[in-house]
This record gives C-alpha cells, structure tokens and sequence, in this order.
C-alpha cells in the first residue's frame, strides 16, 4: 500500500477500566465535598490538583524515582477523558502532566528532574508552552525570541503571545533561537528552554478573549537570564525534539470533548422521546464520537507501544477539532422544536452559549486545521 | 491486537488473487464478463468464499476475523462479486448448523421492515426488497420467522420470484417473493440470532468493503495528482487540491479505524443483543456511510473530467460505495435507531455506553 494510515483496533485494558471506576468514584466524592461543581469556571484549583496528585493520578506513567507510578499510557489516558467529561478543574497540572513533564524526563539534567518533576506529580507546580510570537504562530520556525549563551547563563530577549496560563504558571517550557536559519534548513537554529517564570526580567501581560476570559498571555523577556541547564535538549536543533511531543499533544481526547457537554446535556434536554429528527441527529453525533474515540485509543495504542504516530494524531485533532466546533450549533439546531417552557431550558442555554463562545478558538490552538491538513497531505506522499 | 497472523495470510491471499484475476483496470477494459469465472473460482478453491463457515458444514473455517479481512480486500479492489452475499449467507447457515450447498448465495432480508414468515406447513411468505445478487446465485440464506422463533432457511432461488432490478453499480439487485415457497432445508437460529443480529452482521460487513473502497479512492487519487500536470506542476502541489486530498485520507482513516474496530467487536462478542455491539455497529455503518458520500466527492473532484468517464476505474469504486450505503439500511435509518437508544438512556448513560463499548 502506498499510503499508510493506520488504525489498528484496540480496546483499553482490564487495568484501565478498573482505574475509570476509581476515578469515578472520586470524582463523584470530590463533587459532593464542593471541590469543584462542574460548570465551564476555568479558574486554577489547587486544592483538586492536590488531591489527584495525592491519588498518584498526575505523571502516572512517569518512573517511581520522579513521583510516578510506572503505569500505563492507556491507564493515563482513561484517567485523562474521564476528567473531561467531569468538566474536573485541571487545569493547574494539565500541561504539565501532558507534556512538560516528558520534555523534562528526556532532555532536563539530573538535578532538574529530581526537584520539578515530584512536585508536579504532587500537583504544584503548573506550566505553560511558550511557543508563539506577534510574528510567529502556525509557522513556528519564524519565532524570534532569542536566547544569548554568556558566561551566566542565556540571555533572553523578545515577546511570546498567545501563551496560555502564562500568568498563573511557574514554568514554561519556551522555543528560543540560538542562532539563524541555514540556507539549507530554514527549522535549524531553535531550541527548547525550561523557563523559570518568577526570575526578573519575565513579566507577563492578559490578552483576553471575546467574553472577557483570561486565558491568554503576551509573555516579555528583557534580559531575563537563565541557567545554563535550562537548555533543554541540543541547542539549534528544537525542530527535531518536538514530533513525538505533538503525537502526545494532538491524539487526546481533549480534541474531541472541549465542547461535549453540549452533546450530553442535549440528551437530557430532547428527553426519553425524541421525535425522527432529533434521533437522527442524536445518532449521527454519537457514530461520530464513538469513531473519534475509538481512532484516539488507537493512537493511545500506538503510543503505548513505543510508536510514533505523528500523521495519524493529525488526523485525530482535525477529525475531532472540527467535531467539537460544529457541535455546539448542531445541538442549537436540534433542540430547535424542544418545548420552550421546559425547565432546564435556561440551564442548557447556557452551557450552548458557552461553548458556541469557545468553538472559535478549537481549531487554531495546539496546530490550526490549515497545518494539520498540510500534515496529512505530506502523510499521503504530496509535500 | 493488530491482524493476527492468520488474518495477515488471508489478506495476503486474497490480494494475490484479485491482483492477478480481479484488477478493476482489466476488468473495466473487458467489456464482458470473461473475468468472473476465473476469479469466482479462484476464491472459492483458497476457501476464501467460506471463510466463516467452519469446516464440518463444508466451509473454510478461517474464522471471524479472516472473513472480515478477505472483504476489505474486497472493498480495496471494488469486486463485482457476490463474495460479500455468499460469507453472509454461509455464516447465516452454520447459525442453522446447515450444511453449505456450494456455489455462490446471497442473504435475506437485507432492509428494514421486511419479515419472512416460517408457517407451520412449512412453507414461507413475504417478499426481501432489494438483495443484491439475488437472481444470480442459486442459493438464498433467509432468516425467518418460524413457528418457533427465529429460523434459518436455504432455499433455492429457481423456487422464489425474483423482480428484475440493478443498483447504482449495475449488479443485481432483486425483490425476493417467498410466497408458497418450501425451503431446502430449514432449522431453529441459534440462541440470540435473530433478523436484528443478521441486519448487524450484514451491516458490519458492508461497512468494512466501504472501508477497503475508500481506502483504494484515496491511492488513485493520491497519484493522480502526483502524475497529472497542470499550470505547470503535478495538481498535488498546490495546497487547495492537498486539502481536498488530506480530507478524504482522514474520511477513509475514520472509516478503516471503525470499520476493523468492529470487526473486532464481532470477532469476540458473546451476544448479539449486547448494547455494546449495536453501538458499535450501528456508529460504523453510519459514519463509513458519511465517509462513503464525502470521500466519493473529493475522490471525483481529484480526478476532474477525466474521473467521469465510463473509461476509468474511479466510477467501480464509488458506485459501489454509493450503493453499499443503502444495504443492510442507510446511515439515516441507522442514526434514527441509535439516537432513539441514546435519549432513552440520558445524558450519564450515553458516556457510560461509550466507554463500556
């Protein structure tokens, strides 16, 4: 076959059902002790990210010596929807337990990895992904920021925006330019950096959303000076430490289940008795998550088995980006003709308003739909 | 749980054969039928048409899987075969433990409302619409109702009326008249198979011939637009057709991972009645019949002028893909299905059908 796209069928393990159900369960406790209520508060929550690292449930899959567990990925990856789907206020751990905490574990000396990685399976200290600039997004290899080796230490210089959480994080793992590009390779020349965010120098400024939301961040380095280890990797040559990372970054079911609320709370709101239209509707959806998730665990699979299955997680996050940002008015159309005096009306209007907010943003972030398809097409033999 | 070895070998037999007896360019050059014979034998000879009947009621025995594997082979090379027909027919029988006639069959019903009746006289009534190959086989596998539950019947199709009548892909396609008709052999289903478990069955596997012809679709399409030149470089360079070209790897992507994904739910389910397996069948004939429609599309929009001619291949794949959709029942009746079990179970319990699945 000259074209290899592959999705083998895989079902989650005996181990990783047993953990859903532990999971859920502490959830359900977590929710009755007013921890979190589950509405769309996407406010930091320390004490919750806490208790799932008391749990061992952060950096599960990650070597005892660093606070891990030794477990599996596909054990991360139940833990990981199941949160999601309780709309559990992660997101202090999140990056960090997604991605930080690997970059650390393959490229941070030592001494790093003894003193960050236990606290974030502890659920204390939270990253964010410095990788944007004003002139620098979907192309990333145009990023500017640059990172100055002297006899202290790296001299950084330069702006990051869009950077998620940047104002709530104590790290960040940023891509800096240590030289410029060749002639022959216009990737060369970037490289990957633990940044320390409370160091002088750093100072980070809100870039809101249209609601209002605090999410986003210009992030400004005027000679900020970081250690000598805090290179992560082999200087210039960032462009080939990130595959594996985006296959982690784009398979997850947080492609598919940022708006999928919408969907269960449309069950409840259509009610036990759907007429033809909305079943139709209802059952579309539901072939089409069943599809996306069985496509995610397969790549989980893949993970798990050492793969790296960079093409097929592209097509997971286009696939599942483009789901989740049609949902929301899919589900605005379906529930067109439920009886407007119905009680939960208010509360599922909401949730729609909510998510038809967000939607914008689903298919920009982590890699737009335009690069992902250009992913695809050089999958297929065309770039 | 990637193929097995024994899946490996029959994918690798199956593509042997219809490489070198069943290729769509030669057959479309043909013009007449010289090809089938040949072909139908060959798969016949390697067991290939019996793959899910076991050995003492005369089949192949090669299990579950392998038949699965042998009709996404099927797909990949857009047989005009009843070879899809004759392994559900035989797994239909050996659910009677009915011993196999040889020769190609076909299976009914194949669509929604359609009920066979089993009379205590025995004899049969009511009519199968739309089974394809019907009046080209010799022998049907009808599940009826029988006297005392569900009953698999072989009958003979010189016994039966059969209406004249095509699908989109020119091959038989026939209204099935049992009226008055006395089965060759009739038996009691086996516990928990009835017409729901043999529409799944049959839903299952069309979905996965779907899958093999995207799969094929997206190949030729792919070179196509390496290959063919236009305002002075290959299509496939510039970024609107790549786009186009990306989707529909990522519709056949959807639809091969649902697809074998289901596979593997019949392969080791325990019981047809289970939620579980109409989930998953139900999501896999609905969302390889999206992929069907879309990845049709954008394989014709590669191919230009060229892609709409009898002269080319493309048209075996889609008309296929095409009608492929509405047997066993088209996506929307399907989705009606799923969505009425959705909303009777609420909110909480979809997401736990889902991960129970």
């Amino acid at each position: 076959m000259s074209v290899a796209i592959q999705f083998d069928p895989i079902r989650l393990p005996p181990e990783a059902e047993a953990l859903r159900l532990e999971v859920r369960e502490f959830l359900k406790e977590e929710m009755a002790a007013g921890t979190f209520d589950g509405t769309p508060d996407r406010r930091p929550n320390p004490e919750f990210s806490r208790k799932v690292g008391e749990k061992g449930w952060i950096g599960i899959t990650w070597p005892k010596k660093y606070g891990g567990q030794e477990r599996s990925f596909l054990e991360r990856y139940v833990i990981n929807e199941e949160f999601l789907i309780a709309r559990a206020p992660t997101r202090k751990h999140f990056t960090a337990d997604r991605q930080s905490g690997p970059v650390l574990m393959k490229y941070a000396s030592e001494a790093i990895k003894q003193d960050i990685l236990p606290r974030i399976t502890r659920g204390e200290v939270s990253f964010c992904i410095g990788m944007s600039e004003p002139d620098s997004g979907s192309d990333l290899f145009a990023a500017k920021t640059k990172a100055e080796r002297t006899d202290d230490g790296w001299l950084i210089n330069g702006r990051k925006l869009w950077t998620s959480l940047a104002h709530e994080s104590d790290y960040m793992i940023g891509l800096f330019r240590t030289s410029a590009p060749t002639q022959e390779n216009r990737r060369h020349g970037l490289s990957q950096f633990l940044v320390d965010m409370s160091l002088p120098g750093i100072s980070t400024q809100p870039v809101l959303h249209p609601n209002g939301n605090h999410e986003f961040n210009e992030v400004i380095f005027d000679n900020a000076l970081l250690p000598h280890d805090y290179l992560m990797g082999e200087a210039d040559m960032a462009w080939k430490q990130a595959t594996s990372e985006l296959a982690y970054e784009r398979s997850g079911s947080e492609r598919f289940l940022e708006t999928g609320q919408v969907l269960f709370e449309l069950v409840d709101f259509i009610g036990q008795n759907p007429d033809t239209r909305e079943a139709e509707g209802l059952g579309r959806l539901v072939a089409q998550l069943h599809t996306l998730r069985r496509m995610s665990i397969s790549v989980a699979g893949m993970l798990h088995a050492g793969k790296e299955p960079v093409l097929e997680a592209s097509v997971v996050k286009d696939l599942g980006t483009v789901w989740e940002q049609a949902l929301p008015s899919i589900a605005r159309d379906l529930a067109a003709f439920v009886d407007r005096d119905q009680g939960n009306r208010m509360h599922f209007e909401e949730i729609l308003a909510h998510n038809i907010t967000i939607a914008p943003k689903l298919t920009i972030q982590g890699g737009t739909t335009e690069v992902l398809r250009g992913i695809v097409a050089r999958g297929l033999g065309l770039r | 749980m990637a193929m097995d070895e024994a899946q490996t070998l029959v994918t690798d037999a199956a593509t042997r054969i219809f490489r070198d007896l069943g290729d769509p360019q030669t057959i479309n050059l043909a013009g007449d039928d010289s090809w089938r014979e040949p072909l139908w034998t060959a798969l016949e000879e390697a067991g290939l048409t019996s793959a899910w009947v076991n050995d003492e009621l005369g089949g192949a025995g090669a299990g579950i899987g392998s038949g699965f594997a042998v009709l996404r082979v099927a797909g990949e090379y857009a047989a005009a075969l009843p070879l899809a027909e004759t392994l559900l027919a035989g797994w239909l029988l050996e659910m009677g433990d009915i011993m196999l006639p040889g020769g190609a069959m076909s299976v009914a019903p194949m669509q929604r409302g359609d009920n066979i009746t089993l009379a205590a006289d025995g004899t049969l009534s009511g009519t199968a619409r739309a089974v394809t190959f019907a009046a080209e086989v010799d022998h049907l596998a009808v599940l009826a109702d029988g006297p005392d539950g569900p009953t698999v019947a072989l009958v003979s199709v010189a016994d039966c009326t059969c209406s004249e009548g095509r699908n989109m892909a020119g091959e038989a396609q026939n209204n099935v008249d049992f009226s008055g008709v006395t089965p060759l052999q009739s038996a009691p289903a086996r516990a928990g198979i009835d017409a729901q478990a043999l529409k799944l069955m049959g839903a299952a596997a069309r979905s996965m011939q779907m899958a093999g012809a995207l799969q094929t679709v997206l190949e030729i399409a792919v070179q196509y637009a390496e290959e063919r030149v236009a305002f002075g470089r290959p299509i496939g360079k510039f970024q609107a057709v790549q786009h186009n070209l990306a989707r529909l790897g990522e519709e056949a992507a959807a639809a091969i991972a649902i697809a074998s994904s289901t596979a593997y739910t019949v392969e080791t389910l325990e019981d047809w009645s289970n939620g579980g397996v109409f989930l998953e069948i139900a999501s896999a004939k609905i969302r390889v019949g999206e992929a069907a429609g879309e990845g049709a599309a954008i394989g014709h929009q590669a191919f230009g002028a060229i892609g709409f001619t009898k002269e080319h291949i493309l048209h075996r794949f889609v008309q296929r893909l095409w009608s492929w959709r509405d047997d066993f029942d088209n996506e929307a009746v399907w989705a009606v299905d799923l969505g009425r079990r959705v909303a009777a179970g609420g909110g909480e319990g979809l997401w736990h059908s889902l991960t129970a699945a």
